[in-house]
């Protein structure tokens, strides 16, 4: 019988939580790296019990894990991420010129054909590669350098590169998201890339069309369909057709349409995920109540799921990289939250429940199906 | 060659998977750079976690400490206390105070 096993990165540490296919009974096992932030943990597509993980500190910096055992234990790799020749600078939060400096990866994300070969995400926004497991880490500097790096500002969470899609019919084609500068496509491996930000339109830049300087969120897309991407970008959720050369607005009824989440089912390619948040200012849930919106046509007709999770006094946030699917026939969608909360439906969102109340403030949550 | 004692942080000996203080051989003078090499040596996970990869360069949340004095802003080659060298006090690595 398949089972699934959600990865958990938490800013204190790793969990790993592991059911049936019925998902209803759940092993909690952690915290890994206790103390630790782990901003993210993802598994190899070709062996799933290889399991990257990204573990970091304000005091001790970078370290990143591996695991060969799906998690019962891990032995740490390379962590020396050396920008390609002079870095150079990019904007400062008043605009002005400011250094580019390593801090911490956001997002681990295994090629979809070779276990040893990983794209890392990280902050001051980069992406970087490794071809031996992660024992060294190489820039592909051709992101960085192409033009538009100079003009690249923070969010409030720091510059990050935090979504990165591979697309599996096109070894060549990869999809990245930045904070705040927007996303990004490469037609030849990563070799160059361009800003794929046309149709964004941002309020609290002074172009709001600009070709950079979008606060991207999160991007998503289904393995079926990869010229279809969707986005939740800081306000508005986006839809492209044409591998991110265009985009248009999908929030339609969306109470509000800030977040942070956005994910496809695993069956549907039509049918997406997000969890609305108030505002920029109050990122927290509208009224006290947690809901998860599902759109069943790409966007634009949306519908409030709300059983199982909190219908008061609930002020958590859902962050970028904490909601995941399972691939089971009726597919799982999970998500965590700053409150520590891990929360399941095994009903593609109609019923939820919490799995675990009590952890850190989530950061990550992956899911693998297991055979 | 000398056993130089050194205290890590709760952090580092998770991830190193050592008892409190580390005892290591250090061969030469005694300095922060000596001895902060023969901890990577013996240690390879904490490179890059004490001092920077490439310029070798402190983190800056922390510090190192002997014999009640601050030493953070020795230079790198600059000889350590006689006791420290000689293995009858420890140096600190220390993680700065914050909350979280």
């Amino acid at each position: 019988m398949s089972r699934v096993r959600l990865l958990v990165g938490t800013r204190k540490g790793a969990f790993i939580l592991t059911s049936d296919g019925k998902r209803k009974e759940w092993k909690i096992d952690g915290p890994h790296f206790a103390g630790w932030e782990i901003y993210h943990l993802k598994g190899s597509p070709m062996d799933p019990n290889r399991i990257y993980a990204s573990q970091s500190s304000g005091w001790f910096g970078q370290v990143v894990q591996r695991s060969d055992d799906g998690g019962a234990t891990w032995n740490s790799v390379g962590n020396k991420f050396a920008y390609n020749g002079v870095p150079g600078t990019h904007q400062w939060y008043d605009g002005t010129p400011h250094p580019w400096e390593f801090k911490r990866v956001w997002h681990l994300e295994p090629s979809l054909t070779n276990p040893d070969e990983v794209y890392a995400g990280i902050e001051d926004a980069a992406l970087f590669r490794t071809v031996d497991g992660g024992q060294t880490w190489e820039e592909l500097s051709g992101l960085r350098k192409h033009g538009s790096g100079p003009a690249w500002q923070p969010g409030a969470g720091g510059m990050c590169l935090h979504s990165i899609l591979l697309d599996p019919t096109n070894p060549e084609r990869i999809y990245i998201a930045i904070s705040a500068a927007g996303a990004f496509r490469s037609d030849n491996g990563g070799k160059t890339w361009k800003p794929i930000n046309r149709g964004l339109h941002s309020k609290y830049i002074p172009n709001p069309t600009a070709e950079v300087g979008h606060c991207v969120h999160h991007i998503a897309m289904h393995p079926s369909r990869p010229e279809r991407l969707y986005m939740q970008k800081h306000w508005d959720v986006m839809r492209s057709d044409d591998a991110g050369d265009n985009w248009h607005e999908v929030s339609g009824n969306l109470p509000t349409d800030f977040g942070f989440v956005i994910d496809v089912h695993a069956h549907e390619p039509e049918t997406i995920y997000v969890a609305p948040i108030k505002s920029d200012s109050e990122h927290f849930p509208l009224d006290g109540k947690l809901r998860v919106y599902r759109s069943r046509s790409g966007g634009n007709e949306w519908e409030e799921l709300a059983k199982g999770l909190p219908e008061k006094d609930c002020y958590v946030n859902v962050l970028r990289d904490a909601m995941s699917v399972d691939r089971l026939d009726t597919c799982g969608v999970y998500f965590g939250t700053t409150g520590g909360q891990v929360y399941a439906s095994a009903d593609a969102g109609d019923n939820w429940q919490a799995i675990v109340h009590d952890l850190p403030p989530v950061l990550s949550v992956e899911a693998q199906t297991l055979a | 060659m000398t056993t130089v004692r050194v205290e890590l942080p709760a952090h580092l000996r998770l991830l190193a998977g050592t008892e409190y203080e580390v005892g290591l051989e250090v061969s030469g003078p005694v300095t922060l750079h000596s001895v902060l090499d023969a901890l990577e040596a013996r240690y390879p996970m904490l490179e890059g976690t004490v001092r920077d990869h490439t310029t070798k360069v402190r983190r800056p949340f922390l510090r190192f400490f002997a014999c009640e004095e601050d030493l953070s802003h020795l230079g790198p080659d600059a000889l350590l206390p006689e006791a420290v060298a000689e293995g009858r006090e420890p140096l600190l690595v220390v993680g700065a105070v914050a909350g979280g």
